[in-house]
């Protein structure tokens, strides 16, 4: 390999990045040469996304250097929150960041394109080019995105950085997307990845980095971890995966949820909806919950609270405080003659902040100061902080990370064995494991329902693909 | 998705013809090439104002100065056009660099357009009682020839709001920077992890707001034949109405640019309409706003079922 073969595509060294007294990124030296795939692990608030900011130039670094000693071209990001124009197609989306696009005719060449990056990444993926995206799903969404990363863009792709790329993805497209990934940096390009599914990290990663508290604190070799050890570096005393605990079992067993398709939740349960995404999970809980709460006269204390998982659309109030997020929830019933108890909406708020974890100093900063993983805790706090009876939730740990699930599980199986109903939709298996009960959906039917030793991966997989030819 | 939401251009050109096919029904004689000009004669400027404001709403504002800057440039038009033409048309030119300016500050300095513009909208209101204290002035003689021509077989209010339903067509919704400017509107922060500067983008926003709100008001004397201060206040609203009854929305990037042009003819019509159906002056605009609210009550009924579907 000649010397310009191997020269880093991104060299930092000692680079910080500081926004005002926090260190979000204290001294970070690594490089990523052609042909490296570098996992990128840590939990929420570690700096990665920090990082992947310093690479792609969003902001400059406080201190030390950031170097492209071959130029910046050909350096994608893929980000976590969904980066799309939701307005335009698929097509005009490719349009946004290529240069080349100018001269009448461009949309012709901008299908082409995107079309043979999505046929390259996601065999027989099923979008079309010219539809909008808001009409997309938001595993296809994030699809697209992917394909826009990979795609040639007058140009070629040379460092793709991966944010989550799979937390919306089901297994096979995943799956998919690793393999991508392999032959992409076979064929000498470089991706930094990452994700908090370990598993996947393992699958891909030539080499994985673990950041914590802005700083690396440990670089090997894929092949010099093991998952043990990776999820020790990150600094979290993690339990090994819960599903071998006997989760606690509802006492009563009073019927509290029974729909027509055949969902049914007992007193004290924790209910797990799981199956490919896309399969209808999403829409029979919306469904449910609806059906549950949007009554004129649901009254002071409603009978079901949603945490969400698409946070920007149905999740956080952007504009308001930690606290005020929090409380939302529980304004009606502390009020008094319509007026805001303040001080009760005090109290639950920092009653919560610190069963659950949220990591702030002052409750009164705004939401947005929190990094992703803090403000899926402050749902979880707006959804527990009130009375209700049944607890829907749709596919909340969505990047989440891996400490933070321990912490919520836990929260989940306490709030359970206090009487509480859990409605559980997740893409991890792992989570769905935790339940006490699950539905498995097929094409927006139930296909299954597993308890106790019966929930395990293989029958869940089997109930989620069964009947269908392989493809 | 049904088909209704996915071809949204679908309401507004049914709503349209509706309503000239109650006009016609009602009145046969304006069925014809005179009477159709008639009908559509002040059409043109509205149209010219929508698709300004098109520009706005499509990056996620709203320009509440629409109306006064058209009095303003018809002011300028039926005076300093006229009479020192070169002068005049620098300070046309210079009125659309400001609209651009007034883009780029309002996206660097974070500011609320409809604040902005609200304030703006006194300024150019003052500018124009300077320049034309009193209801006056007179049109260049090319632009009354240009507003009056008569074109064979179609009349000329109807060519020009094909024109421009084309022209702004292929600028906004075929054309690659028209494509990105829409785009600033759908994701503002994706636009600008592209590599774009989005006040620049902003600036061409508002430059092209500018630039078709100037030709909204030389449009509105080259028919008029003279000017006032005051003379297209209620273009603000009307522009507004007709960006949504073409099929836009107020936030995401989500315009039609023969949707905005549909709708400001719509509006033009229903006027009509309610004069043909001798309707007492106080209770035509009444009527027009709920023509408009039983417009736009269909399309979001139809969008209700659309996913639902």
């Amino acid at each position: 390999m000649s010397e310009h073969e191997t020269a880093p595509i991104v060299a930092l060294t000692d680079a910080a990045r500081h926004f005002g007294p926090v260190r979000a990124l204290d001294g970070v030296s690594l490089s990523v040469a052609p042909g490296d795939c570098l996992g990128l692990v840590g939990h929420n608030g570690a700096g990665k996304s920090t990082l992947v900011n310093l690479i792609n130039g969003t902001f400059g670094p406080s201190g030390g250097q950031v170097a492209f000693p071959q130029g910046s071209e050909g350096v994608r990001s893929v980000f976590q929150e969904l980066s799309l124009c939701p307005n335009l197609t698929v097509a005009e989306n490719l349009r946004i960041p290529h240069p080349g696009l100018k001269r009448p005719g461009w949309r012709r060449i901008a299908r082409a394109e995107i079309r043979a990056s999505l046929d390259a990444v996601f065999p027989g993926h099923g979008i079309d080019a010219d539809s909008e995206v808001d009409t997309l799903s938001i595993a296809e969404r994030q699809m697209v995105e992917i394909a826009i990363g990979f795609a040639p863009r007058g140009g070629a792709a040379r460092l793709v950085i991966l944010d989550e790329p799979t937390s919306a993805l089901d297994a096979g497209i995943a799956e998919q997307l690793l393999a991508h990934i392999r032959r992409f940096c076979e064929g000498g390009g470089a991706v930094i990845f990452i994700s908090h599914m370990l598993g996947e990290v393992f699958s891909v990663a030539s080499r994985i980095i673990v950041l914590k508290d802005g700083r690396i604190v440990a670089e090997r070799e894929a092949a010099g971890f093991t998952r043990q050890g990776l999820v020790d570096a990150m600094g979290h005393v993690a339990a090994e995966t819960g599903g071998t605990a006997a989760p606690a079992r509802g006492t009563a067993d009073e019927i509290v949820i029974r729909t027509a398709e055949g969902l049914v939740a007992r007193r004290g349960e924790i209910v797990g909806l799981s199956g490919l995404a896309g399969h209808g999970q999403a829409a029979a809980l919306a469904r449910l919950f609806l059906s549950q709460t949007s009554d004129w006269r649901a009254g002071r204390a409603p009978r079901a609270v949603f945490v969400a998982g698409d946070r920007p659309r149905d999740g956080v109030l952007p504009l308001w405080s930690i606290l005020r997020n929090i409380s939302i929830s529980v304004l009606r019933r502390d009020a008094w003659r319509g007026l805001v108890n303040r001080e009760a909406e005090r109290r639950v708020a920092e009653d919560w902040r610190r069963r659950i974890g949220i990591r702030t100093d002052n409750l009164d900063n705004p939401l947005l100061s929190l990094s992703g993983g803090n403000q899926q805790k402050v749902l979880f706090a707006r959804a527990l902080a009130s009375d209700a009876p049944l607890v829907v939730m749709d596919d909340p740990m969505r990047g989440v990370d891996v400490g933070t699930k321990q912490d919520v599980y836990a929260m989940i199986r306490t709030e359970a064995a206090a009487g509480r109903t859990f409605l559980w939709y997740s893409t991890e298996t792992e989570e769905v494991c935790q339940c006490d009960r699950v539905f498995v959906f097929r094409n927006h039917a139930i296909s299954a329902e597993l308890t106790g030793a019966d929930i395990t991966e293989e029958k869940i997989l089997e109930a989620s693909f069964e009947m269908q030819e392989a493809s | 998705m049904s088909f209704l939401s996915r071809h949204r251009i679908i309401l507004p050109v049914v709503s349209l013809a509706v309503l000239l096919a109650l006009t016609f029904w009602m009145q046969p004689r304006a069925m014809s090439y005179f009477g159709l000009n008639l009908l559509f004669n002040l059409a043109v400027p509205i149209a010219l104002a929508t698709v300004a404001q098109m520009m706005i709403i499509m990056v996620n504002d709203i320009d509440l100065s629409t109306g006064a800057f058209v009095s303003l440039v018809a002011c300028i038009t039926a005076t300093f056009l006229n009479d020192a033409p070169l002068t005049g048309v620098l300070i046309l030119a210079a009125l659309v660099l400001s609209y651009a300016a007034m883009g780029a500050v309002i996206h660097a300095l974070d500011l609320p357009a409809i604040v902005v513009t609200l304030g703006m909208s006194f300024v150019w209101g003052g500018l124009a009682l300077f320049v034309l204290p009193s209801p006056g002035g007179s049109s260049p003689g090319w632009l009354r020839t240009l507003m009056t021509v008569k074109p064979p077989y179609i009349p000329m209010a109807v060519a020009a709001s094909i024109i421009i339903a084309v022209v702004t067509h292929l600028l906004i919704v075929r054309s690659g920077i028209g494509t990105v400017l829409r785009g600033v509107g759908g994701n503002a922060q994706s636009v600008a992890r592209a590599g774009w500067q989005v006040t620049w983008l902003k600036a061409l926003a508002y430059g092209l707001a500018g630039l078709f709100g100037v030709f909204a008001g030389m449009a509105l004397v080259g028919l008029t034949t003279s000017a006032d201060a005051n003379i297209a206040l209620r273009y603000t609203l009307l522009s507004i109405a007709g960006v949504i009854l073409g099929g836009g929305e107020f936030t995401g990037g989500k315009v039609s640019p023969v949707g905005a042009v549909i709708g400001a003819l719509t509006l033009t019509l229903a006027a009509s309409f309610l004069s043909f159906m001798r309707l007492p002056p106080d209770w035509q605009i009444g009527a027009q706003g709920a023509i408009l609210i039983l417009v736009l009550t269909a399309r979001l009924l139809f969008a209700r079922k659309g996913p639902a579907a």
